[in-house]
């Protein structure tokens, strides 16, 4: 039997040793999106090494950057919380000037991106720095001990949001820093997830080969923080996609008229006009992805908080152009 | 079997290895994490199936630590200094290829 | 051959930035120090300075992408002033913990509340625990040279540390006055280039910069911040005679006027020292036995040359444009920390003056001297006193 390539390189920049939880999905992100970078770099410049980190504090810079030891084999700095994009702009500017190819990758957390790096990043994208933003999106402040941010969905539990007498956990839809990034009309921006990795992969390769900046939202589980078995880190994601919860798209220039959008599959059906997807019949309920976690088991004492949610990714999929019918569970 | 590349890290970092403090606490070690033998969480372990193995590659893919790597015959290895027991490999595994044990040490 | 022009503080520095070769330049615009970013603007446009400036939305991000920039293994600077320090605070302290010698010019202005955009000091001040090197500027000229010296100082391998030079808002930076530009090919000889051993994020040779420190590691990290410090002292002795011997301009930590025999030596810093100097000239004539001592190198700090300048009065009078509530100006606490030790001391008399720009003049300081001389006459006298106060509005 031929042997058949590994589907990406077996370099690695992220090592083991490293003291993520098992079955951290954050940690399974940044292994690909190096992994993919490095790939770019070699086609790109013809060096798989051509590529520095810049990281905000987080669970993924404090797991992974312990002194004396580090996980990392990239050229790698972190500086602050806020300041990701900041920092990588810093370095960017001074490969310019070494004339240094290659680019450079900020990595934030949602707390580290959606929140407290919020302006940093604008300012980076605007000033068209040539970098990549990856942003886990694990949805709460997981390092601080799961609290929630503004990329928290509605309904979680979190240690600042908890259900009780008068609360149903998170009270605010999820912010998408995707479109936030967008509106800057940087050439690439995208949405993706661990539980897509060729998707994943395919995305992380295209931002890091454009000119200019580019900005991609990975969505991966916290295992402690989202209360799920970590056997099941990748698959709660695969059923974000499948059910609708997690939208895979993207959008080059700020063309929010040309969004491209990924099929779910989990069995949801497609409809397109003129190639583009218009409408998704989803079959998974999005109660199958809520109930594997324990942070939305409340939810099922009130199932009226889950139709505001099924209300709210349909208004989610209405501004990426989407018409989408989100099932309830057979009774 | 292959033996794991990291084995070869682990000796390239002993060599460099020191403690003491640089300016700007910087280290100069690349992937100087590989020494510590995150192993030892563990409380199962996965037991590998060559023979229902079709080398889709998906646990080598998800492994968040890495602690898998690619033998010559292009099949998964477990490197258990590292593997944490989080049990993905054996959930995803599309065709059962992977149990996770108890571990008995 | 050097040239001389008339110019503002801020144009100084920013002639200092373009002579030192900075590859990043990071600003954001405040008064009082906006010129400095805008002229910085113009040698790029000009093609008279061949460096990226990144033209950032905060200055917290001017001060993250110089320590990016920095890190990255290039020469790094930026401005700023007041509000704009204080935005920056939290990565002061990483800067000098990461040992990245980016120098930085402020405008020493007053901070809020009230807002406030005139001179005092409280701005550098307040940040005189981050690790970060202080110099302070009388004059224009100055401020152009210790901006040179900051870098060598800084980039010193027994330093890598991060390095400010103060100098007054208004007075200073918006004054014109005649200032000699050094030659190029002087400057170039004097700075070298920047080839950093210990930063660099370069994939030949991979890094990690800024990792966690356990409580295991900590305290040495911290203490080799103490060490550079230490080590700066020598270094800038060092670079302050090579200075001189290349361009003839003397510098002192502490540089002292008609201090000999005096029994009062009034200390302060910044653009205050002129108006002191002539101060002291005023009393010399009335043949009162008072001199001056100007504070240039406040972080790391004089101690030894505290206590030279100590053993040649009764009575030393701080005047300082900062305070620290309840307690008194950063000066008397330093002072009186260098000579607590010391069996033989003068007394230390505080005086908080011209916060927030308000003028300093004779009569103020005749108000100081009054008090100073109540303390050398061994009778009571209050150690810290607001000088010039309009008690009529309070």
């Amino acid at each position: 039997m031929a042997v058949r390539k590994p589907p990406i390189t077996t370099r690695e920049y992220w090592a083991p040793g490293h003291a993520a939880c098992a079955g951290c999905g954050c940690a399974a992100s940044l292994k690909l999106a190096t992994k993919a970078f490095s790939e770019a770099m070699e086609e790109k410049y013809g060096d798989p090494n051509a590529f520095a980190v810049a990281q905000a504090t987080g669970c993924m810079e404090v797991v992974s950057a312990v002194f004396p030891y580090t996980a990392w084999k990239a050229p790698w700095i972190h500086v602050a919380f806020e300041n990701a994009g900041a920092v990588a702009s810093g370095v960017e500017a001074a490969w310019k000037k070494l004339g240094r190819k290659g680019k450079i990758l900020a990595i934030g957390g949602d707390g580290g991106t959606a929140d407290i790096g919020m302006q940093a990043l604008s300012g980076m994208l605007e000033r068209w720095h040539n970098v990549v933003y990856l942003m886990y999106d694990n949805e709460a402040y997981m390092n601080t001990g799961i609290q929630r941010s503004s990329s928290t969905p509605y309904g979680a539990w979190t240690t600042t949001s908890p259900p009780g007498k008068y609360s149903i956990g998170e009270d605010k839809p999820k912010k998408w820093v995707a479109l936030i990034a967008a509106a800057h009309r940087i050439p690439y921006v995208a949405t993706a997830s661990v539980a897509n990795p060729y998707d994943y992969i395919r995305k992380m390769k295209k931002a890091a080969k454009v000119d200019g900046p580019a900005f991609v939202q990975v969505q991966c589980t916290c295992v402690p923080g989202w209360r799920v078995p970590p056997e099941k880190s990748i698959e709660v994601t695969r059923l974000a996609i499948e059910t609708g919860v997690w939208p895979l798209f993207e959008i080059e220039n700020g063309d929010f008229h040309n969004i491209k959008i990924q099929p779910p599959g989990g069995g949801a059906k497609v409809t397109r006009e003129g190639g583009k997807i218009v409408a998704i019949e989803f079959k998974k309920p999005i109660e199958e992805y809520l109930k594997l976690q324990g942070r939305f088991k409340h939810l099922f004492k009130q199932p009226e908080a889950i139709d505001v949610m099924r209300e709210q990714i349909k208004a989610m999929w209405k501004v990426l152009g989407v018409e989408v019918t989100l099932p309830k569970p057979e009774e | 079997m292959a033996e794991s590349p990291f084995k070869a890290e682990i000796e390239r970092v002993q060599k460099e290895y020191s403690e003491k403090m640089t300016p700007g606490a910087i280290v100069y070690i690349p992937g100087s994490s590989v020494v510590n033998k995150t192993g030892s969480w563990r409380v199962f372990m996965p037991e590998f199936n060559r023979d229902k193995c079709t080398r889709c590659y998906l646990c080598y893919i998800y492994c968040p630590e890495p602690s898998i790597y690619i033998d010559e015959e292009g099949y998964p290895v477990f490197d258990y200094d590292y593997c944490k027991g989080c049990g993905i490999c054996a959930n995803e595994c599309p065709v059962g290829a992977i149990t996770m044990v108890r571990e008995t040490k | 051959m050097p040239i001389r022009k008339v110019m503002k503080a801020n144009e100084a520095a920013a002639w200092a930035a373009k002579l030192a070769k900075p590859k990043v330049v990071a600003a954001f615009p405040i008064t009082p120090s906006t010129l400095v970013p805008e002229k910085i603007s113009e040698f790029v446009a000009d093609g008279e300075l061949d460096a990226e400036f990144v033209k950032v939305e905060s200055e917290h991000s001017a001060i993250s992408a110089c320590v990016g920039a920095s890190a990255a293994g290039v020469r790094t600077f930026t401005a700023t002033a007041s509000q704009g320090l204080a935005l920056m605070h939290e990565i002061l302290f990483i800067a000098a913990g990461m040992r990245l010698p980016i120098v930085m010019a402020i405008g020493n202005r007053a901070l809020s509340a009230p807002i406030n955009i005139w001179n005092d000091w409280q701005d550098t001040i307040s940040e005189r625990d981050t690790g970060w090197l202080q110099f302070y500027a009388e004059n224009n000229q100055e401020a152009l040279d210790l901006i040179l010296m900051a870098f060598k100082v800084a980039e010193d391998e027994r330093v890598l540390l991060p390095a400010m030079v103060g100098f007054d808002a208004f007075i200073l930076t918006h004054t014109v006055e005649p200032v000699e530009i050094p030659d190029q090919e002087l400057v170039d000889e004097f700075l070298g280039e920047y080839e950093p051993k210990h930063a660099y994020l370069d994939p030949a040779r991979p890094i990690t910069q800024g990792a966690l420190g356990f409580p295991a590691h900590y305290m040495e990290a911290r203490y080799t911040v103490w060490e550079a410090n230490e080590n700066a002292k020598k270094v800038i002795d060092e670079v302050f005679a090579e200075f001189e011997k290349k361009f003839g301009r003397k510098y002192q930590k502490i540089e002292e006027y008609r201090t000999d025999d005096a029994d009062i030596i009034f200390v302060t810093m910044g653009s205050l020292a002129g108006t002191v100097k002539e101060y002291v000239d005023k009393l010399r004539e009335e043949g009162i036995k008072v001199g001056a001592a100007k504070v240039t190198v406040y972080r790391p700090f004089p101690t030894e040359e505290v206590r030279e300048l100590a053993k040649k009065a009764k009575v030393l009078a701080l005047l300082e444009k900062n305070i620290t509530f309840s307690v008194g100006g950063a000066l008397f606490q330093d002072f009186s920390r260098a000579l607590i030790n010391e069996s033989e001391k003068p007394k230390i008399v505080d005086f908080i003056l011209g916060l927030g720009g308000r003028d300093v003049t004779f009569k103020d300081l005749d108000e100081a001297f009054a008090i100073a001389k109540n303390a050398l006459a061994g009778e009571e006298f209050d150690e810290v006193n607001w000088i010039g106060l309009r008690k009529e509005i309070l």
